[in-house]
């Protein structure tokens, strides 16, 4: 995960090669000590596309989630705080935009968008938000009887103020440790769409397309679309892993529940 | 059936704005259809305005959506930009396809996912359960384009056992259609040879396709019997004297049996993602196939056809799931 993030930032400490440099004569060529992951269809070093793939992969996956869970929490934050016919209201509209199965969706919105990364993270953020003002109204409903909030709210306090300032940080682990492992299905999912032809378009080097184009060339050059794979896996694996990990540090009782 | 009147109300609401937000999408999908109907680069102005009358594009937004609706409920979904044909038709062709490897994917997660989340479960901390439940964030983390990508290349490339897609054999003449799954009708018609090469050209998709759902039912399955092992009907259970494997299976696997049954339902509807992408993976002739080719070709019609469709089918999955609640536990019945 360092590593992956480290690849973001400067990717030019992880390889001295332009991952967009063309080289004819080294077409196709296996790994090797000069190009430890191979070159692919136009003689690129794989292993430099990979590096440099981490940026796009990653920060849309990040930009992603980042941009549902703020919609999603205000949202959600607005739902649980109003009255209970708004609150009702409300709960139908996430609903209706959680009946959208998401790459279905997502195909048909980059058809009217256009293609591109950008428009597939929008695409998707539509009805991702949907997730996090549920869970995020669910946590207002619990937290806003406890002691404090009455307490504040009996000391005169504004109402958005106490939303703000008790409401907020008290509901916010369980979206936190939501969001950690959302950005891993948000990789795979930004990867599958780009596999599928509409997002990220050549010749950006994002792990996903680099496979689709690797997929034609899998049978006798199978190195080209196993290694972009190979990145998204330790990744996504390395988000789920930290998830699991910040769920047992933030919320101790479902660790509890393991040794009981 | 009080459950299904009251919630019939809001589905109809949900299936209107759904329909909505479809149609809302073709308002801006690029090209004229008018332009298009009246045959395209040669047609003069007079042309266009006269397909624009004859298409109804001429009339208000919400009588224009009142058509699409009324067409949509007949089957109507217009014609393909790329063979003519009525969408419709292309849809009832490749659905049973896409049926046959979704449920045959819910089927191997199923039934490996549940006993290996029980499994875990009833040894929570031993070594089995330390090697399935880091298992299952495993093939959780598993992009199934690649995974798919890999199993070709090991399975038909390298160990040549397994074919590397479709659904049979080029040149082998498909059982006559009844249900359109073809393992079923092959064993209708009485013919192993075909029911044999449906059987193994659709075991890698299905497997591939079962592996995110997988690692989900294995981790809920889990969690639902932890909650429940330490009741104490289990421990009267135990104290009847009853068998170990009854008391887990009989007890305590009924009443975790609600959030697996929810989690299989979510996961079916989840799979309408997944199908699309192991269908291109192995040339799966299925809906998923068809819209990814729709979306190469730019075809439309196609495209928004599929899109309701399968929204539709997510929808009623889900109403199924709910509706399955109260079979399960009498205490939602009320």
């Amino acid at each position: 995960m360092v590593i992956a993030l480290a690849m973001t930032l400067v990717p030019q400490l992880f390889t001295a090669r332009d991952p967009n440099a063309i080289a004819y004569l080294e077409r196709l060529k296996p790994p090797s000590l000069s190009h430890p992951l191979g070159t692919d269809e136009n003689g690129r070093d794989v292993w430099a596309r990979v590096v440099y793939g981490a940026r796009p992969t990653l920060t849309a996956a990040v930009a992603l989630i980042g941009l549902s869970l703020v919609v999603g929490s205000l949202a959600g934050l607005v739902i649980g705080a109003s009255g209970r016919h708004t609150d009702e209201a409300l709960m139908r509209v996430t609903e209706f935009f959680l009946a959208f199965p998401q790459i279905v969706w997502a195909l048909a919105l980059t058809t009217v968008l256009g293609r591109g990364l950008v428009n597939c993270v929008l695409a998707l953020a539509v009805t991702w938000w949907a997730q996090y003002a549920r869970l995020m109204r669910a946590q207002v409903l619990a937290v806003r009887q406890r002691e404090f909030v009455l307490a504040s709210r009996a000391l005169g306090q504004r109402e958005w103020w106490i939303l703000l300032r008790h409401l907020l940080p008290n509901c916010f682990s369980p979206v936190l440790v939501k969001a950690t492992i959302d950005v891993s299905l948000a990789i795979l999912l930004l990867a599958a769409l780009s596999f599928l032809g509409v997002g990220a378009q050549p010749p950006l080097p994002e792990w996903g397309a680099m496979v689709t184009i690797g997929r034609k060339y899998l049978l006798d050059y199978p190195w080209y679309a196993t290694f972009p794979g190979l990145a998204i896996f330790v990744v996504v694996l390395a988000f789920n892993v930290l998830g699991e990990r910040l769920r047992d540090v933030l919320d101790p009782t479902s660790q509890l529940r393991v040794r009981a | 059936m009080t459950l299904v009147l009251r919630r019939l109300p809001l589905l109809v609401v949900l299936l209107a704005a759904i329909s909505a937000a479809v149609f809302g999408l073709t308002q801006y999908l690029p090209g004229d259809p008018a332009f298009i109907a009246a045959g395209g680069g040669d047609a003069t102005p007079e042309m266009i305005e006269h397909a624009r009358v004859r298409l109804g594009l001429d009339r208000p937004t919400w009588v224009r959506y009142l058509l699409y609706m009324r067409n949509a409920l007949t089957g109507d979904f217009g014609r393909s930009l790329v063979n003519r044909k009525p969408v419709i038709q292309d849809l009832r062709a490749f659905w049973p396809a896409s049926a046959e490897l979704a449920l045959a994917a819910i089927t191997i997660s199923a039934v490996v996912g549940i006993p290996l989340g029980v499994l875990s479960a009833v040894r929570a901390g031993r070594w089995l359960d330390r090697l399935i439940t880091p298992g299952s964030v495993f093939l959780g983390s598993m992009p199934i384009f690649w995974l798919g990508l890999m199993a070709v290349l090991v399975f038909y490339r390298m160990l040549d056992v397994l074919p590397a897609g479709g659904r049979l054999t080029v040149g082998l003449t498909p059982p006559p259609p009844v249900t359109g799954l073809l393992l079923i009708d092959s064993l209708f018609a009485r013919d192993p040879a075909a029911f044999a090469d449906a059987l193994r050209h659709l075991i890698l998709p299905a497997a591939i396709l079962s592996v995110i759902s997988l690692a989900m039912i294995i981790r809920v399955t889990r969690a639902a019997m932890l909650d429940i092992l330490h009741e104490d009907y289990l421990r009267t259970a135990r104290a009847k004297g009853l068998g170990e494997s009854r008391v887990v299976f009989k007890h305590a696997f009924r009443n975790a049996s609600v959030p697996v049954v929810t989690v299989l339902g979510i996961q079916l509807g989840q799979l309408i993602g997944g199908v699309v992408v192991t269908e291109t993976i192995f040339s799966w002739p299925g809906l998923g196939l068809y819209a990814v080719t729709a979306v190469e070709n730019q075809d439309y019609p196609a495209i928004m056809a599929f899109t309701l469709v399968t929204t539709v089918a997510y929808v009623a999955i889900n109403l199924a799931v709910d509706l399955v609640y109260p079979l399960l536990d009498p205490r939602t019945r009320s």
